[in-house]
């Protein structure tokens, strides 16, 4: 399985994001990390810690999971229902600018699950978007605003990424035919 | 198996997983779930209880779907819980409180439910005073079926909140000492419970006036005992079941009196039990009767607790419940 990213590469990503962040946004006040459930959380404390490191700044991070929310829920009459996890957004969203991460950028179907569902905790001053990969076929109107690397793929390819938090190793994998 | 494992935070999701899942259309009873679905449903119910502390208490997901809470039987509680778990879920629902409906004009509950059904429900909350009735509607309808407590039988949601806030206490359920003191003979919350204790590897140990204790109860793997000091002695969790005066057609003790003084639980009593012990009670409670209000207001007190946990647990069920209503 080609490997397409590796642990040097990934890191030297997040923080380029982390400066992207911090140039775009004139520091790091008022802003608050929230990672989508499962990856994005991981990704999203490592760049809190990349902002305090650069900038001395503690930006709060919470976890969103959006499994409620999402469109193809009950689609299926009979099946297994996914399985719901803890949202830990333990600050107010209202009038921050929330930094919402997530590890693959795909048909923006996760992104828009994710962007009710911060609705319903306050009024945001503005959401950017923070993804490790953005591997196209977008099939909702959205774009990332900052994007570790962009992958060109195949609808019939799919991409792995691993995190030291969860799988022990940091690397993005590319699997199947282009 | 992470059966005792607390709610997963980071663990990677395992989407081909078939075994996350219940196995059966209906809540019915306690008895049929294995320890991985009680301990799905209490996991998501972990989910769930943060909804009810954000600004907009309410996610979309049953959005469309409806729900009938059918009520034979008096209850605030439990329909109530059922109705904001619902609500907070999106469903559409509506209430039928048998003294405004059809039954009043002799309709049989057969007769009611397969009309309701024509209108095309996704599920059927229901409590009735027969035992066996939500067994009887799980077989003639697709809806999904939850039984909100039949008779004497079972009361499924209560056992899964019980043991929800036993859990958030104590983080686990296996080995945990279980005093259960009171009506035991009437008692849905009994049979519920103890299933569900049973399954998850507690100790039960159940205590009433010998003319309250069900025969034969030796043989769901409980101790039984009509002393409450031997019940409660290092007891982790301290259980109350209230004296159902309505279901008392004979004379089971001599006066309530004399219940109290000999069963109920007070300040005293409780000192037998560990220093960390919790107090429940699936409510309503006859003060003075099972409960000294010194207790039931006490500071091992969860009762009120439990009340919040019911609406977690009912939004577990019913959010797991839906993926399999065959109602389309």
């Amino acid at each position: 399985m080609p490997q397409v990213m590796d642990a040097d590469r990934m890191s030297r990503a997040l923080t380029r994001i982390g400066h992207e962040i911090l140039e775009r946004n004139r520091g790091a006040a008022e802003l608050a990390l929230v990672g989508i459930r499962t990856r994005g959380v991981p990704i999203a404390r490592r760049l809190a810690r990349i902002l305090h490191e650069i900038n001395g700044d503690h930006v709060p991070t919470g976890a969103l999971d959006i499994t409620l929310y999402r469109d193809d829920l009950m689609r299926n009459p009979v099946g297994p229902q996914p399985v719901v996890r803890r949202t830990e957004i333990p600050f107010s969203i209202d009038n921050r600018r929330i930094l919402l991460v997530d590890d693959v950028l795909y048909t923006g179907r996760t992104t828009r699950a994710a962007l009710d569902a911060l609705i319903d905790f306050g009024r945001p001053r503005a959401i950017q978007l923070v993804v490790l990969v953005d591997r196209g076929h977008r099939e909702l109107p959205i774009k990332a605003d900052y994007v570790g690397k962009n992958l060109p793929t195949s609808s019939r390819q799919s991409i792995q990424v691993r995190l030291q938090e969860i799988d022990g190793v940091d690397e993005v994998l590319i699997e199947g035919e282009s | 198996m992470k059966t005792h494992a607390p709610a997963p935070t980071d663990a990677p999701a395992d989407p081909a997983s078939g075994t996350l899942r219940l196995k059966s259309k209906d809540l019915l009873g306690i008895a049929g779930l294995d320890a991985g679905e009680i301990t799905l449903i209490l996991d998501t119910a972990d989910a769930m209880r943060e909804i009810g502390s954000r600004p907009i208490k309410k996610v979309p997901t049953l959005r469309g779907r409806t729900v009938v809470n059918l009520f034979f039987e008096p209850s605030t509680r439990t329909r109530t819980s059922f109705e904001i778990a619902e609500k907070r879920l999106s469903a559409d629902t509506l209430s039928i409180a048998t003294a405004t409906s059809s039954v009043t004009k002799g309709e049989t509950l057969v007769d009611t439910v397969r009309n309701l059904e024509a209108m095309a429900p996704d599920m059927i909350v229901m409590r009735h005073a027969s035992s066996g009735a939500a067994h009887l509607l799980a077989r003639i309808c697709r809806s999904a079926i939850i039984n909100a407590g039949d008779g004497m039988h079972e009361h499924p949601t209560q056992a899964l909140l019980d043991a929800y806030t036993i859990r958030a206490h104590k983080g686990r359920l296996a080995g945990l000492n279980v005093a259960i003191v009171g009506d035991l003979l009437h008692s849905r919350v009994l049979r519920s419970n103890v299933a569900l204790l049973k399954t998850m590897g507690a100790d039960v140990c159940a205590c009433a006036p010998s003319t309250l204790m069900p025969p034969g109860f030796d043989r769901f793997g409980v101790k039984a005992t009509s002393s409450v000091d031997e019940a409660v002695e290092g007891a982790d969790v301290v259980m109350l079941l209230r004296i159902q005066h309505e279901r008392m057609d004979g004379h089971f003790f001599p006066t309530v009196r004399e219940y109290f003084s000999l069963f109920g639980m007070t300040p005293a009593r409780l000192r037998r039990a560990r220093p960390d012990v919790i107090v429940m009670h699936p409510g309503p409670m006859n003060r003075g009767v099972e409960i000294d209000s010194a207790v039931a207001d006490g500071p091992y007190s969860v009762i009120l607790e439990q009340v919040s946990n019911g609406v977690a647990v009912r939004m577990a069920v019913l959010y797991l419940l839906a993926g399999s209503s065959e109602a389309e």
